[in-house]
């Protein structure tokens, strides 16, 4: 209950932000913390939860995107409808993709490798098709309205990424706290034992990877309307992927918070390097891995693992 | 309760299990021993549906089981420990306990104040909220039994759960056991502790090289050449007869 509360009141202070504060560069900065939570959150419930370590969630992302602009663009259909529709498709590519990997017991490095896999298929398929528009990607038709879900704003953006890291937390939140979150970590700590306890270890994951992919694309949605334009290497890149993964590890794995804490971490840590080293490429990928490496080495827990630690040991 | 006939499997050369028939009657604690390597951990794995027979059949409560998953036969109604016992190490023996509570209650907190219940029952009560790295080898098996017994199965099958354990904790477990059967839980158990199979079970089969070499009274097995000749080899049966013949005379 405690950390239900928590999420609600954090949900709303950020609600209110818009209210106070009209700095677009303080308005993008939350908004682009809050996206990275929620590709984290995604990867979160799969990984943290499930212990089912993907390297490609670029492939929900990715597809999450697609079907979002494709549909503008082709069809003309409104944004927000492509939103749920978007959700839909990523996650029929994580059913498509848990369905295969886990009916053949793929774990760990095979599994990571698989969904790597994947996500590198999508992205030449994305590269050569018509419908994606090939290497040139598409251009979402700018209409600057609500509802066409486009704003003038940063504020509309950051309510609707707000509300979509609000179902992240709530569904990280619910997996702590309910029968179906018990099983998915009884099969990430011992599979063995989770199916002698009455546990369909199968069917655990595959949901898992379609609730997983399904939050994954709901941020690739978001990407095309915020940025307007998506091609190939955004949508399937491997950088989508490591975002993913890196704010749960750097926050904390399996945890409702998390994702958050990595992601706001990792923002931080970005604009600090920019600010000293300026925009110089590769710095920033450079910065990214000493931090995986420091933190897999000396906090495996993440922070959310620290302040814990902290907090046992403070009398 | 419990039928397995003609079940083989081998791994390799290597026949783990070779033709090999017995049943559980409803009830009742029987017990499976045997010398390390006997085959016995694979046949439990075999009656739990975690290893596939390549021939022979096993059913329980008159429905044929043979290939059908852990999780299904689970749901049935027997469940299983393991020799090792597989604790979700990062979870407290509370939440451990309440996955199997799960298998029959949706809600989550009517499976945990279900799992207190059962560390009750097995004694583990005072450890409900340590993680479950931190328990002892004795507290591991009783966690193990936890669990499996949290899904309130009708058969219970147990793989050396007072192994490893020192005499005490083998007498503290013992009434644990008898107290699971009284409950009204068929008990199938593997063990190694002689005194305990004497103690705790009606019946017994005795398994050597993957084939069952015996059954009957744990009194009336142990005194089987047969069976003495397995543990302690070729004869030995003969030679303690003679050593025993001496002394009489
Ligand atoms: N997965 C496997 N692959 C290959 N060989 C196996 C496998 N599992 C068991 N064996 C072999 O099968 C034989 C029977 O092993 P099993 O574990 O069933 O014996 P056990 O009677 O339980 O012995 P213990 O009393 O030591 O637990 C052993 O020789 C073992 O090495
Ligand atoms: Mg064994």
């Amino acid at each position: 209950m405690k950390t239900l509360y928590a999420i609600l009141v954090l949900c709303g202070a950020v609600a209110l932000l818009p209210a106070f504060v009209s700095s677009g560069v303080v308005l993008n900065l939350v908004i682009m913390t809050l996206y990275a939570t929620l590709l984290g959150q995604a990867w979160n419930i799969l990984a943290g939860f499930g212990g089912q370590y993907s390297f490609g969630h670029a492939a929900f992302f990715g597809t999450g995107a697609y079907a979002s602009a494709a549909l503008q663009v082709h069809f003309g259909v409104n944004a927000w409808l492509c939103l749920p529709f978007a959700i839909v498709c990523g996650a029929a590519v994580g059913a498509l993709v848990g369905a295969l990997s886990f009916r053949y017991g793929l774990r760990g490095s095979y599994f990571a490798l698989v969904t790597l896999a994947f996500a590198e298929v999508f992205r030449i398929l994305a590269n050569s098709v018509k419908f994606t528009g090939g290497g040139v990607g598409l251009l979402v038709p700018l209409k600057s309205s609500a509802l066409d879900f486009q704003f003038q704003g940063k504020a509309g953006f950051l309510y609707v990424i707000l509300a979509l890291t609000l179902a992240g937390f709530l569904l990280s939140w619910w997996l702590k706290h309910s029968r179906y979150g018990a099983w998915l970590t009884a099969v990430r700590d011992n599979e063995d034992s989770a199916a002698a306890l009455g546990v369909d270890a199968f069917r655990v994951k595959l949901q898992a990877i379609v609730i997983s992919a399904g939050l994954m694309a709901a941020g690739g949605a978001f990407y095309v309307q915020y940025f307007q334009y998506i091609d190939p290497h955004l949508a399937y890149g491997p950088a989508v992927s490591v975002e993913a993964l890196l704010g749960p590890i750097v926050g904390g794995l399996g945890t409702v918070f998390g994702p958050l804490l990595g992601a706001a971490a990792l923002k931080l840590l970005g604009e600090l390097t920019r600010n000293l080293m300026g925009d110089a490429p590769g710095v920033s990928l450079m910065i990214y891995g000493a931090v995986l490496i420091a933190m897999v080495t000396f906090l495996p827990r993440g922070i959310g693992g620290l302040f814990q630690r902290l907090a046992a040991k403070a009398p | 309760m419990l039928q397995a006939r003609h079940v083989s499997i081998s791994f390799g050369g290597l026949k783990a299990v070779d033709d090999a028939s017995l049943a559980v009657p409803a009830g009742s604690i029987t017990s499976l021993i045997g010398p390390n390597g006997a085959g016995k951990s694979t046949l439990f794995g075999i009656l739990s549906g975690f290893l596939e027979p390549d021939a022979g059949s096993v059913s329980f409560l008159g429905q044929e089981v043979t290939g059908l998953a852990p999780h299904r036969i689970c749901r049935l109604g027997m469940t299983r420990t393991f020799q090792l016992a597989q604790p979700f190490a990062g979870q407290t023996v509370r939440e451990n306990i309440a996955v199997g509570s799960h298998l029959h209650r949706a809600q989550r907190k009517a499976a945990l104040a279900h799992a207190e219940s059962i560390a009750l029952r097995v004694g583990l009560s005072g450890r409900l909220d340590r993680p479950a790295r931190d328990l002892t080898i004795a507290g591991r098996k009783r966690l193990e039994l936890a669990r499996a017994l949290a899904t309130e199965p009708k058969l219970l099958l147990l793989d050396e759960v007072l192994a490893g354990l020192n005499p005490q904790e083998v007498s503290e477990m013992s009434p644990v056991i008898r107290s699971i059967r009284d409950g009204g839980v068929t008990v199938l158990m593997i063990e190694h502790v002689m005194q305990a199979v004497m103690n705790l079970s009606e019946h017994t089969w005795v398994l050597n090289n993957g084939q069952l070499i015996a059954e009957g009274k744990p009194a009336d097995v142990t005194r089987d050449p047969r069976v003495i000749e397995a543990y302690l080899g070729r004869g030995a049966a003969e030679r303690l007869r003679t050593s025993g013949n001496e002394a009489h005379a």
